[in-house]
């Protein structure tokens, strides 16, 4: 009975792990067989980039329950701040996967500043507000950003927010360039990094839900008032969500950037946002596997569709619909329920514990 | 009756459990819970005014009154829901002023909603389990790296909400989600989930709504068996006048949010105040 209880939840995250680390093999395997296109094997990395910006989304809007529109900013201060680290280590760390991975969490720390400092005003408010209000801070970040110089030379960093006024000594080099952003960064994201990062992404996530603390977020999410009556610090478990969610949201940045030739500010913008959160939406809230999927499916799209030519963003936009609608649909879903119904009636029979 | 109202600034123990149902009450002992002077406006309007009562440790009070009289508020002020406009609230003792819903449960005190809140998309077990929020001391840190501390607490946790699910003989549900139940067990598991909370008193709001008479009966053994299990205080806002009787040891009537009277049930359903409040007054021709 007890193995039982345990199964439903920890089952679908078993399968979700699994299938990461399938989806992972299968396209090792067809990589060094070369039988995947350069431009698939270019979107690898943005694949698990934008799959943990749908997971951690994920956290915040199917687990926490607050809609944010900023995501994208949490996505860019990562991506500067790796890139920006991985410039500045460059000569101090020289092995390309160690220093990806300092990158990250260095990246991932500054996000999670920049979560914690937006977090104090905006989670104090509910619902349509807080949407509106992490989208300004969105695009406060990129404006930010947008105004930020940042050069290196023999004594360390350098930071302005005023072009030309950084005075590098002799050698010194611009690394972040204002509206240019990063030029010529040296590529140290690899498909096994974006991968590594997916399952810690997944396990941080599932873990945290399986959880006390989880829990406790769920109870915000389901009722906020019956929460404090049970005696959960609301503003604690909000922070925690927003905040996690905020650093697995900068490491993806720092994949992404570190695949990237070239970053800049304005592509971290409101439509970035929106785009991670269609992947969450049409995976489903809460269901990880989906954001998994719709992230992977909707990233590839485009490319997919590139013999469409000029309609391409029309198909895309159809496709878009048309999941959304089957998704949805009454008749499908019921059939499915009724499949899975089956698979665990079955398993249920066979162990005998019939559970009313 | 009116009289003892007036009675304050030192408060008389009421309701006033009637000793031969439980002879070896101790009256002397701090109230667990006791209401000075309470009172909230909204807009300039009175919806609670001088509210004073006390309750003893094991004790079952009831708050009734005719709908719109405050009784939702007054257990609103109690949890802080609402701050009060006037007046202090003595949680064993201590005065609650300075402390927030979340606060006010962990010092002590325990809630069910007139209309239900459950956490509806989470499973039954889950529901308790948050209940037993405070119960456990692990951290996000040793959750995420599966600590064996986690596995103590969650394994303590998980043995307790049975355990607790079980005064319901709910053990069996613990997986379906919470918001699938049928109505009376969602208002039992509402109590289950308050009782995880370990409180010192329990308030409940219409706990017997929707339930059939069979149901309400089985109801009322089970708030007098919390009561001698956890040895707790227990405070109940209730229509069904069969259940207030039956299970309260004393009661508190509440119109236009103000008490009206006090005592045993006895004194309730003979008090010419109380009658009048339910059924108007007599015409005098």
């Amino acid at each position: 009975m007890k193995k039982l209880r345990m199964s439903k939840a920890t089952g679908i995250n078993f399968l979700t792990y699994a299938l990461v680390i399938i989806a992972f093999v299968v396209l090792q395997v067809m990589g060094n067989q070369g039988m995947l296109s350069s431009t698939l094997k270019g979107q690898l990395v943005p694949i698990c980039a934008y799959v943990v910006m749908a997971l951690s989304l994920n956290l915040t809007v199917g687990i926490l329950g607050e809609l944010s529109l900023g995501h994208a900013g949490f996505m860019s201060v990562g991506s500067f701040a790796g890139a920006v680290s991985n410039v500045a280590l460059a000569a101090s760390i020289p092995d390309a996967g160690l220093r990806l991975a300092v990158s990250m969490i260095i990246a991932a720390i500054f996000a999670a500043i920049a979560g914690v400092l937006i977090g104090i005003p905006v989670l104090r408010l509910n619902g349509d507000y807080l949407a509106i209000v992490t989208l300004a801070f969105g695009e406060i970040i990129k404006s930010l950003i947008n105004n930020m110089y940042i050069g290196m030379d023999v004594d360390g960093l350098h930071a302005s927010f005023v072009q030309n006024t950084l005075k590098l000594e002799a050698g010194g080099r611009m690394i972040l360039n204002g509206p240019m952003g990063i030029p010529g960064i040296q590529k140290t994201s690899t498909f096994v990094a974006g991968f590594v990062l997916v399952m810690i992404a997944l396990v941080v996530i599932f873990n945290l839900v399986g959880s006390r603390s989880g829990r406790a977020i769920m109870a915000l999410r389901d009722n906020r008032i019956a929460a404090e009556s049970v005696g959960i610090n609301v503003t604690k478990y909000k922070m925690m969500a927003f905040v996690t969610s905020a650093a697995l949201a900068g490491a993806a940045g720092a994949l992404f950037a570190q695949g990237q030739n070239t970053i800049v500010p304005s592509k971290f913008d409101f439509n970035t946002s929106i785009l991670i959160l269609v992947f969450v939406v049409l995976g489903g809230l809460g269901r990880m596997w989906g954001s998994i999927i719709a992230a992977a499916a909707l990233t590839v799209l485009p490319e997919m569709l590139r013999e469409f030519a000029d309609y391409r963003m029309l198909v895309y936009a159809i496709v878009l619909i048309l999941v959304m609608l089957i998704t949805n649909n009454p008749t499908i879903k019921n059939f499915f329920e009724s499949v899975l119904d089956r698979i665990k009636s079955g398993k249920k029979a066979k162990e005998g514990g019939a559970e009313a | 009756m009116s009289k003892a109202n007036q009675n304050y600034p030192k408060p008389k123990l009421v309701p006033v459990p009637s000793t031969n149902i439980i002879p070896d009450r101790d009256v002397n002992q701090t109230p667990i819970l006791e209401c000075r002077h309470l009172g909230i406006d909204f807009g300039g309007l009175s919806a609670v005014a001088d509210f004073n009562m006390a309750i003893g440790r094991t004790e079952i009070a009831g708050l009734i009154g005719p709908n719109g009289a405050g009784k939702t508020t007054v257990f609103n002020l109690l949890t802080k829901v609402y701050q009060p406009t006037r007046g202090t609230i003595l949680l064993d003792g201590h005065d609650t002023h300075d402390m927030d819903t979340a606060h006010v449960n962990r010092a002590g005190i325990a809630r069910t909603f007139q209309n239900i809140r459950l956490f509806e998309k989470m499973s039954v077990l889950d529901n308790v389990l948050v209940g037993l929020h405070n119960e456990m001391h692990n951290g996000m840190v040793s959750s995420v790296l599966r600590l064996p501390q986690h596995w103590i607490q969650e394994k303590k946790a998980r043995a307790k909400a049975l355990e607790l699910l079980s005064i319901f003989d709910m053990q069996d549900m613990a997986d379906a989600q919470a918001g699938s139940l049928p109505y009376g067990a969602q208002r039992r598991l509402e109590i289950v989930r308050a009782l995880a909370t370990n409180p010192k008193l329990l308030l409940l709001d219409e706990p017997a709504a929707g339930m059939n008479p069979s149901e309400t009966a089985e109801l009322m053994e089970n708030i007098r068996k919390i009561r001698d299990t956890f040895q707790i205080a227990i405070m109940l806002i209730e229509h069904d006048m069969n259940l207030v009787m039956g299970v309260c040891e004393g009661i508190c009537v509440l119109n236009f949010g103000k008490i009206i009277a006090k005592g045993t049930p006895e004194d309730i359903q003979g008090n010419p105040a109380v009658i009048e409040a339910y059924l108007g007054k007599k015409k005098e021709d």
